[in-house]
């Protein structure tokens, strides 16, 4: 079985209930926010706030385990990356350069533990924001407020259509991979590369081949249905704004403003605790 | 059998693709030689859908099927790392009509085209827009993200020029049509 | 029902449609006429025309699929080159064969929205359109689901209330039991029948399972072959010729059995439906034909190849997808494993073929525990055939699919040429050997896979749905082959399947597998003459059972094992003749 992906999943609170389009402008709000800002103090609030949130959203962690596993092992491999390529990024950030231990090159400095700090805060931010965008979001009620925002349906429906087949490309995929490792390919890290890369394609072949296939009987489903016949179309799942939308799109709007206020206030995006 | 529904193929075209280049989010080939880097099979599916379906197929799937691959398996959406992968899929969309995938012809001049237009793609995303984003979002140093980008280009550019270029000729021989086949005995 | 007052809604005159990538007209010179509220079948082999001319009818052709036209098509009184297919699809509304590929909504109550909201109909509109079409097709309770959680048949009614939210005239159905077990089979012709009749619904199948598709009555069966329409009569007229076999339509089992006994089939027979035929004037022909036959025989085969031993097996804590199954295949058998879509026959062969693993008991390969062995391993004892070659074909040329097995296990060169040009000699694909993949049809793509498999020499090969799809004619020459595989090479085969004449006719013995838990270990015939059994599996059971009652012959078992003798001995003396 393949590994547990982030979806959606059914759940009565409040959040659910708010539409697609206030759960994309507050995840474009947050995102933009924490890609901007390097301010300490901002990015702090963010991820406390967003662990807050993660918890009246009542997502579990059985929904999101598997996955947070991997963001702490991409992390350090950031920073260790960061470290070993730019020991002294933090000194040239904030101007200054306080000597915690060891020399030479790979000197360690506070600024450069601040900084790398900094980062790894600006990654954590975003996390449960997109955690809680792809496990309470709808993505039908998505696509249809998108459509209301004005962007034509064809985008909403090519992400529609990609989250309806992504099960299913994905037993075939199982299917395939079992039935050719069966007949003795293995796709395993032995071999030359090229050797390696051959392999792989007594199961891509199969699997890209029928799917182009599908895309075919798809579209003239969809013809037959008439998809595609006037410039706009109605929605089954549509939502209307109701208050809470309002007040989580006005807060979330704000909260950006003063964020972005507070980190460009003294001039630099980043907070210096050193001078 | 002709087909004249250039719209909705080509919305279902770019949701299939992206389906297709999720569920491949976690087919990786390690390069052995480099320790923690794998050739990424989807990055030769890209340029495959993208040679075949066009520029906006190929940036929609490169966009919407690295951010979605990524939040569904990683739990992050890279920005600085997903804009690139819509811009190869742009870019070899675009000159799509220099190697007639669709047309069932995908011989050396085509393939050598489509290699060189591939590299450039590569390089224009990996080496120039991946590693600008993450300096202006990340302020992460300049050495570590160009050397990042480096290698995201390299094996980028191999696994495309080879898978790739097999998924492109095997393509062009599925749909070709067969003519003067002979039984032998 | 068929009323000739009423002016056509459908009507062909002397149309003759040819596709522009081909150089001969895929239908000649089409005359046909169907009135509002019919019902008919359209019946013919594969490459008939069948579909094409399905495909004029919801306008696919000529607004998609592109051609020469001559004469031409009416829909509901207006010429169909005149109007595009959304003004079509107002008039007809079409059910495809792939219940996925038209499942396009990400949940049951969108997909029947689907064309609501393309048509801009007001929210409120749709919402209460949707649940009121849902409880027709009788999907009320699933609006919330996601298509993975549904069986192929609640798809397909999902797919039927897509079409019927908008208030068309007629329904299209493009093979509909192709994906179905028989009991799902069963319960989607008497949907379409109830549609047809509350629903004043003209109602238009394209089939080539007959004897399934007249489960319930229709008024007119129209026969293509080769492009052009080789009969339009009632279902009672047309079994009283020689026209299906003529066509390479199989026949209904009971219609066939008549003929063996020596009877001849009228119009005033009324043939169309076993259950209101008139038999007695046949019954004591029938009765003599049984006890003038003697049964030959079986095959004993001995020795044990595969045996299960209460194999246990779940995905999930909550239900187990296998509980306690046991049983044994014999050294050169042709064996079935049946039961519905979902009952647990695909975990089984997954089981077998190590991609998952027992929770508890033992799969034993000739007496050894083959649980230590690697999927690679057990791959060159036990060979897996997908069902559709299409997902299982990597290589573009013939010969290197076959010999890949061989080239990833480091066969030296020499002895892979040698072996697979063996295999393709089997196979009867020797003269194809340098052709590419993509030249070949279907059945022989099948055919490749089957070679990549044997080439490796297995002691067993499982098929998954070797004949899905196929046409009589495909489904006989696939299942030759496989019998001959077996004979020849001596390969045990286990097949895995609910087409119910497969088991019948090319399998000995049969395993019947319902809701996780082993249901029978019998000939085919002893199945499918229990109803009990039958109804538990979704199997259905055989007309022949009907037909043997209704002659007076309780012995429907050996009634039915009768027939199947007849039925091979025959076919011997056609492959010995040819």
């Amino acid at each position: 079985m393949a590994r547990k992906l982030l979806t959606y999943e059914k759940k009565n609170t409040w959040i659910d209930r708010l539409s697609g389009i206030t759960k994309l402008v507050f995840f474009i709000c947050w995102s933009v926010t924490s890609m901007m800002t390097y301010d300490t103090r901002v990015l702090v609030f963010m991820l406390v706030a967003s662990l807050f949130l993660f918890k009246i959203s009542k997502t579990e962690w059985r929904q999101v385990g598997s996955v947070f596993k991997f963001i702490i092992f991409f992390l350090i491999l950031n920073v260790s990356a960061i470290f070993l390529f730019s020991p002294n990024q933090g000194e040239v950030i904030y101007g200054t350069r306080t000597v915690l231990c060891g020399s030479g090159r790979y000197t360690v400095t506070a600024e450069q533990l601040f900084y790398e700090m900094n980062i790894v805060l600006k990654y954590l931010t975003i996390v449960p924001s997109i955690f809680i965008f792809m496990v309470t979001t709808n993505p039908s009620e998505l696509a249809a407020s998108l459509n209301r925002m004005g962007i034509h349906y064809n985008v909403g429906y090519s992400i529609a259509i990609a989250l309806r087949y992504i099960p299913d490309i994905q037993n075939d995929f199982t299917k395939i991979k079992n039935a050719q490792m069966a007949r003795g390919i293995e796709m395993s890290k032995k071999g030359r590369l090229f050797e390696r890369i051959k392999a792989t394609t007594a199961i891509i072949f199969p699997l890209v081949f029928s799917s182009m296939n599908r895309i075919d009987t798809i579209s003239t489903a969809m013809e037959l249905r008439n998809f595609g016949r006037y410039k706009k179309r109605t929605w089954y799942m549509s939502r209307k704004l109701e208050k809470n939308d309002y007040a989580v799109i006005i807060t979330m709007i704000l909260f950006m403003i003063i964020a972005l206020t507070i980190t460009y206030i003294d001039g630099s995006r980043f907070y210096n605790p050193f001078i | 059998m002709d087909k004249k529904k250039f719209g909705i193929q080509q919305v279902v075209a770019a949701g299939i693709g992206t389906a297709l280049f999720v569920v491949l989010t976690e087919v990786q080939i390690p390069l052995v030689i480099v320790p923690n880097t794998a050739l990424q099979v989807r990055a030769a599916l890209l340029g495959f859908l993208s040679a075949v379906y066009g520029p906006i197929v190929g940036c929609v799937v490169g966009l919407l099927g690295h951010a979605l691959g990524d939040a569904f398996f990683y739990g992050g959406v890279w920005w600085s790392w997903v804009v690139p992968e819509g811009v190869v899929g742009l870019v070899i969309g675009l000159l799509a009509k220099y190697y007639n995938v669709r047309e069932g012809e995908f011989g050396g001049k085509q393939i050598g085209i489509f290699n060189l237009v591939q590299v450039v793609a590569n390089a224009v995303a990996w080496i120039v827009v991946a590693p600008v984003l993450d300096i202006v979002i990340y302020a992460e140093p300049a050495n570590k993200v160009f050397a990042q980008g480096a290698l995201a280009f390299l094996a980028n550019v191999i696994i495309t020029a080879i898978l790739g270029t097999l998924l492109g000729v095997a393509y062009a021989k599925l749909i070709a049509k067969s003519s003067s086949l002979q039984k032998e005995d | 029902m068929t009323d000739k007052s009423l002016t056509p809604i459908i009507e062909f005159t002397n149309f003759t449609f040819k596709y522009r990538a081909q150089v001969e007209p895929t239908l000649y010179d089409i005359n046909l006429k169907i009135y509002p509220g019919e019902k008919i079948l359209i019946i013919g082999p594969s490459g008939s025309g069948k579909s094409t001319l399905a495909n004029c009818i919801n306008g696919l052709v000529p607004h998609i699929y592109t051609g020469d036209i001559s004469g031409s098509v009416t829909i509901a009184g207006k010429n169909a080159k005149e109007l595009d297919i959304f003004n079509i699809s107002k008039t007809v509304g079409t059910v495809l064969q792939d219940t996925d590929g038209q499942f396009i909504g990400l949940t049951v109550a969108e997909d029947i929205a689907f064309a609501l909201e393309n048509n801009m109909i007001p929210q409120q509109e749709i919402l209460e359109k949707v649940a009121r079409t849902a409880e027709t097709v009788e999907v009320s309770s699933l609006l919330e689901c996601a298509p993975g959680e549904l069986s192929g048949g609640q798809k397909q009614r999902v797919s039927m209330a897509g079409v019927m939210i908008e208030d068309i005239e007629v329904m299209l159905f493009d093979e509909p039991l192709a994906n179905l077990d028989p009991a799902t089979g069963k319960r989607a012709i008497e949907l379409i029948d109830s549609i047809q009749k509350d629903e004043k619904k003209t109602v238009i199948i394209i089939e080539h399972r007959l004897e399934d598709a007249l489960y319930c009555d229709a008024d007119r069966i129209i026969v293509v072959n080769e492009g052009r329409i080789a009969a339009d009569l009632s279902p009672d007229d047309l079994l009283a010729t020689d026209i299906l076999n003529e066509t390479g339509i199989r026949e209904p089992l009971y219609v066939t059995a008549l003929k063996y006994a020596g009877c001849v089939i009228e119009s005033e027979d009324e043939a169309g439906q076993i259950s209101t035929m008139h038999i007695d004037k046949h019954a004591s022909k029938v009765r003599d034909w049984y006890y003038s036959t003697e049964a030959v025989p079986v095959i004993e085969h001995k020795n044990d190849v595969l045996s299960i031993e209460n194999v246990s097996f779940s995905y999930n804590e909550t239900r187990k997808t296998l509980a306690d199954i046991s049983f044994t295949v014999k050294e050169g058998e042709m064996m079935a494993i049946v039961g519905k879509n979902g009952a647990g026959k695909t975990t089984l062969s997954n089981l077998i073929c190590g991609f998952i693993n027992p929770d508890s008991g033992v799969i034993k390969l000739k007496g050894e525990d083959i649980a230590p062995l690697s999927i690679k391993e057990r791959g060159e004892r036990v060979g897996l055939v997908m069902q559709n070659p299409n997902q299982m074909i990597s290589k573009t040329m013939i010969f290197d699919e076959v010999a890949l097995g061989l080239v990833t296990r480091g066969v030296p060169e020499d002895e892979i040429k040698e072996r697979v040009n063996n295999v393709l000699k089997i196979c009867g694909l020797y003269p194809f050997r340098n052709w590419p993949v993509s030249a070949l049809s279907y059945g022989q793509k099948k055919r490749v896979t089957i070679a990549s498999i044997l080439v490796l020499e297995p002691e067993i090969i499982i098929l998954d749905e070797p004949t899905a799809g196929q046409d009589y004619r495909h489904y006989t020459e696939i299942m030759e082959f496989i019998k001959s595989i077996n004979e020849e090479a001596g390969t045990t085969i286990i097949m895995i399947t609910h087409d119910m004449h497969l088991m019948l006719e090319y399998t000995e013995r049969a395993v019947v597998i319902a809701d996780g838990v082993l249901l029978a270990d019998s000939t085919p015939a002893a199945i499918l003459t229990n109803s009990e059994i039958a109804d538990k599996a979704y199997l259905k059971r055989t007309s022949l059972y009907d037909l043997s009652k209704a002659c007076g012959i309780d012995d429907a078992d050996g009634f039915t094992e009768h027939f199947i003798m007849m039925e091979r001995k025959l076919r011997e003396e056609v492959n010995h003749g040819a």
